[in-house]
């Protein structure tokens, strides 16, 4: 097989080596290395790490957080397999909605989607305001670890769904009817075929879910639950005053975390081979439901997406309210808030747009790179380049934005404006950003892709970047188009390092407007109908890329 | 809508006047602030009027983000002006040299708001605005839970206020923070914790955001919020069925507005400060999405009839003098005391206090010395510090937290030793509590 190093894959890998190193290592590192001194003193040393494991508190902290994460994972499987299995499955109608829905919990706004849910779901919000009315209880949806445990398996789910569908829509469908000429159907078929031909895709989504809960800073933070690991991080960071290492050595332990279960993952998968060699028929037969089965499918499809799109209904809601205050609904309706978001808001929605799009792309183009190099050639150290991008994941986005500001402020352009003043920036820390998201994506593509075919391609002559580009890349394009998605609906919506970067109005995204809004008594509604425009737009490019796969399938002969 | 504008124009004179040749080549002023577009867009809006010439480029972060940004990018300074709340953030600004000093030229002035002193004794910050901290509620959330209206900090010890109450942290908010200064000035270190510990008890949520309390009680996820003024007012001001008091011990803080070292347009700076003070600009924030309390006393002539005058109103002359040099020495170990012993044990701190009601409420019903006693000795454990006001502004324990020589411990071992001894006094607390529970019952 491509065994040979060619300069071409060296210089491809090199690059991207570069890259990573100035766009995420350096400025990382020159965050980090706190960590590794002691305050006062300039001498490197381990005894912070010595603290945190002497820490009560941050020990508890770290089980809180691989209780919440794991937990997480099950929840959002259980949320996320339904929908992926009866709408690639079977014979659907609106399979592409319920997907393109079903994508949209992850493109929750900053802040406004957490007052949303408390509206909702919180101790004094309309559920339980009903329930306290006609039954006399509550539930506390929003306490706790639990709280935390419900909330991102809506949040995050869609990480599972996304993988896992592209994932079984790549199956062949030659495997299942062998299995079905050999006497297998029903849920065995399911269980014995399907299911472990598409693992590399539901271990991409639920290794992603399980490291982005475990780094995730907004969603406990919502619900005031201080006791996990990367809320600690935050709060140590960002409060003045109380500027000592361990901010920073929390960072570190949570970017190991997540190496360890992207190394877990790789190790999971290793020895095991998912390729398929016939990409001629292009994914699952679907089946006819039986009307009773229809009914049923329709019916769990319903619920699942009522649940995890509620927040976003409360979002809409809280747009056109006027006054919403411990009521189940909101006292009146206005358009006042959009129109008066909708003046400030082109140069906003025009700034997500491009920083989204140019993110996306970067990290599609690398991430398809990495994953290349990493599962087809045999350059050594090509693991680390996956590493090293999946750091990414649990890098704090104040890290990384202070981390930019301290390695690009000093260089200066020709015209005397410092490097990081540049809008290019904001676009190169969210692609770092979101990189991970797009490379576990197009990893789990190209673990499904037979290296025969690439060999068959090379016997009959076509050079090795020929054979990329006519056969490999095609191959991977919906694996590839749905890690350009998640990072595209993601980037659309971040913040963290957005709001250390933006240096002017004039190039701020949607993300930041939103935050200014939502500062304010008066800005909340202003600030939901913000929310509801970035959600539509993301929504938009999710359908138009949910019909580009449909369309390729079909051009691939697959009968819809 | 005329008088506006021709007060603008006064003022435009009055700022040329006032401040004579510096104003011809104002150009781009370019400012850093916490604050929200709601106030800092009528204010630049009149600013440009005012100024000709002049444009003010807002970059809004929060007053953390703030600090940090106008630090990482100190060794090729973009920014002109910081302009936030908390006046610690000004220190800490200040301690690192990143403010460069001015004296504004305006008159007329005050020297003093309620206690606190307008201007940083060196001048490298000003003051153009006050704001106080008190109570906010929410009258639907009060109303359904049949809850009563707080008049003092203390009320909101009381048992009905149990699991009603938000604060945000001290570590996370300067204003937070001075208020628990404010108590622990004003009652003394153990006294003073004992009452913020008997209020903390009582807690919903210690929250990380200032404007996570209001917030909440906005959309009436908690009842109560211990918040500054302008929140408040600013959420009624929107039409949040809530409402607010001054407690009779309050602060009132001045929020700040700084020249930033090396400022590419220092001129510009000085300008914009020189608006914020004149009669026009202090106008401005008269304003309801504003509403914050002028420091140009004159002012307050063309303020609406219910607005607060801490030049007039008895509740707002402050009853203490407040220390700024005590409370920057120990900053850090109040922020840290509070979420050691409070933030990060809410819950065990919650269980005791919501047992020692059950135990006042028995004991109402019928006395009982020996349960009364218990009930006493659990309230003494819980109020129970681990330093004396005289180790927290001591030498070692600063150390601790700045990295000096000094420093007898490192700052985790500290926190450590802390949350410790709170999960152990709050534990036999617990017992006692439970206790004396039995015997009232």
């Amino acid at each position: 097989m491509s065994s040979i190093r060619s300069p071409g894959q060296i210089a491809l890998a090199l690059a991207i080596a570069l890259f990573l190193g100035v766009f995420l290592i350096v400025p990382v590192a020159t965050v980090v290395y706190v960590a590794f001194t002691e305050k006062g003193g300039g001498g490197l040393t381990l005894v912070n790490f010595l603290d945190f494991g002497r820490t009560d508190l941050f020990v508890r902290s770290f089980w809180n957080s691989v209780y919440v994460s794991a937990m997480t994972v099950v929840w959002a499987s259980v949320l996320a397999l339904p929908l992926a299995y009866l709408t690639t499955r079977f014979e659907f109608r609106g399979a592409m909605l319920v997907q393109t829905l079903g994508f949209l919990p992850l493109i929750m706004p900053p802040f406004v989607g957490a007052v949303a849910m408390q509206l909702l779901f919180g101790r004094n919000g309309s559920v339980n305001l009903l329930l306290d009315e006609w039954f006399d209880f509550k539930i506390g949806f929003m306490e706790g670890l639990n709280g935390v445990i419900f909330l991102q398996a809506i949040h995050y789910f869609p990480f599972i769904l996304v993988n896992l569908s592209a994932a079984l829509r790549n199956i062949d469908r030659s495997m299942e009817e062998a299995a079905q000429n050999l006497g297998s159907h029903g849920l065995r078929l399911f269980r014995r075929i399907a299911l472990p031909l598409a693992l590399p895709g539901y271990i991409a989504g639920a290794s992603l879910v399980f490291v982005k809960v475990f780094d995730d800073v907004a969603t406990p933070l919502l619900l005031n639950v201080k006791e996990m690991l990367a809320p600690q991080a935050y709060l140590r960071i960002t409060s003045i005053g109380i500027d000592d290492p361990m901010g920073y050595v929390i960072s570190v332990v949570l970017m190991l975390v997540a190496v360890a279960t992207m190394w877990a993952t790789a190790l999971v998968m290793k020895g095991k081979d998912y390729a398929t060699t016939q990409r001629g028929g292009g994914g699952l037969a679907r089946r006819q439901l039986r009307p009773r089965e229809q009914a049923l499918a329709y019916a769990v499809v319903i619920f699942i997406l009522a649940l995890v799109l509620a927040p976003h209904v409360g979002l809409v809601l809280l747009s056109f309210a006027t006054v919403w205050s411990y009521s189940p609904l909101p006292d009146g309706y206005t358009l006042a808030h959009y129109t008066r978001v909708l003046g400030d808001s082109s140069v906003y929605i025009k700034n997500t747009l491009l920083y989204a799009g140019l993110a996306a792309t970067i990290d599609v183009v690398i991430g398809g790179a990495i994953a290349y190099l990493v599962l087809r050639t045999r350059l050594a150290g090509r693991q680390w380049l996956d590493w090293a991008a999946s750091t990414a994941l649990a890098v704090p986005g104040v890290v990384l934005g202070i981390g930019y500001l301290r390695a690009f402020y000093g260089v200066n352009l020709p015209d005397g404006a410092p490097l990081a003043t540049l809008w290019i920036v904001i676009v190169l820390a969210i692609a770092i950003r979101r990189l991970p998201y797009a490379l576990r994506a197009a990893y789990a593509a190209l673990q499904q892709i037979s290296v025969s075919l690439e060999e068959a391609a090379e016997n009959l002559g076509a050079t090795k970047a020929r054979t990329v580009r006519r056969v490999v890349i095609p191959l991977m394009t919906g694996g590839l188009l749905a890690g350009f998605v998640t990072s595209f609906a993601t980037a659309a919506v971040e913040l963290s390092a957005v709001l250390i970067l933006v240096q002017s109005n004039s190039d701020a995204p949607l993300a930041y407007g939103l935050y200014v809004l939502m500062q304010t008594p008066a800005g909340r509604g202003a600030g939901a109908a913000l929310g509801v425009i970035a959600v539509l737009i993301v929504a938009v490019c999710m359908w138009l890329s949910q019909l580009a796969v449909d369309r390729s399938q079909r051009a691939r002969g697959l009968d819809i | 809508m005329f008088r506006r504008s021709a007060l603008a124009l006064g003022s435009a004179l009055y700022v040329v006047l006032a401040s004579g040749a510096g104003f011809a080549q104002t150009g781009k002023v370019t400012v850093v602030t916490s604050f929200s577009k709601d106030v800092t867009d009528p204010i630049k809006k009149a600013f440009e009027k005012a100024v000709p010439g002049a444009t003010l480029e807002v970059q809004n972060r929060n007053t953390n983000a703030g600090v940090k940004f106008i630090e990482e990018t100190k060794g090729n300074n973009q920014v002109d002006l910081f302009w936030a709340s908390a006046p610690d953030a000004f220190e800490v600004l200040k301690g690192k040299k990143l403010l460069s000093p001015y004296k504004p030229k305006a008159t007329g002035i005050a020297e003093k708001v309620g206690s606190y002193p307008v201007n940083d004794k060196d001048g490298f910050y000003s003051g153009f605005a006050a704001s106080g901290y008190g109570i906010m509620w929410n009258e639907r959330y009060v109303k359904a839970n049949k809850l009563p209206t707080p008049k003092e900090w203390q009320d909101l010890a009381q048992a009905p206020y149990f699991d009603h109450v938000s604060i945000s942290a001290p570590s996370r908010s300067g204003t937070t923070h001075l208020t628990i200064e404010t108590i622990l000035q004003g009652e003394g270190w153990d006294k003073g914790w004992r009452t913020t510990k008997d209020i903390a008890g009582n807690l919903r949520t210690v929250t990380d955001r200032s404007f996570g309390v209001p917030e909440a009680v906005n959309s009436g996820q908690v009842g109560y919020g211990i918040v500054i003024d302008f929140f408040a007012f600013s959420s009624q001001g929107a039409g949040f069925p809530v409402k607010f008091v001054y407690p009779s011990v309050t602060t009132l803080v001045p929020a700040n507005v700084g020249v930033v070292a090396n400022a590419p347009n220092k001129a510009g700076a000085e300008a914009f400060i020189e608006f914020l003070l004149s009669p026009v600009g202090q106008e401005v924030l008269l304003e309801p999405t504003i509403r914050r309390l002028p420091v140009r006393p004159e002012t307050y002539a063309k303020a609406p009839a219910d607005y607060p005058n801490p030049f007039k109103d008895k509740n707002l002359q402050g009853l203490l003098t407040f220390n700024a040099e005590l409370s920057e020495g120990r900053t850090a170990a109040v922020d840290t005391l509070f979420d050691q012993l409070i933030t990060f044990q809410l819950e065990p701190l919650k269980a005791v206090t919501k047992v020692l009601h059950e135990v006042d409420a028995a004991l109402k019903k019928k006395d009982n010395a020996q349960a009364r006693a218990l009930a006493k000795e659990a309230r003494d454990l819980i109020a129970a510090m681990p330093i004396t006001a005289a180790q927290a502004a001591s030498p070692e324990i600063k150390a601790a937290f700045t990295g000096g020589k000094e420093k007898s411990s490192r700052q985790a071992e500290l926190e450590q030793q802390w949350a410790a001894f709170a999960k152990e006094k709050y534990t036999a607390a617990k017992a006692k509590a439970d206790e004396a529970l039995k015997l009232a019952r």
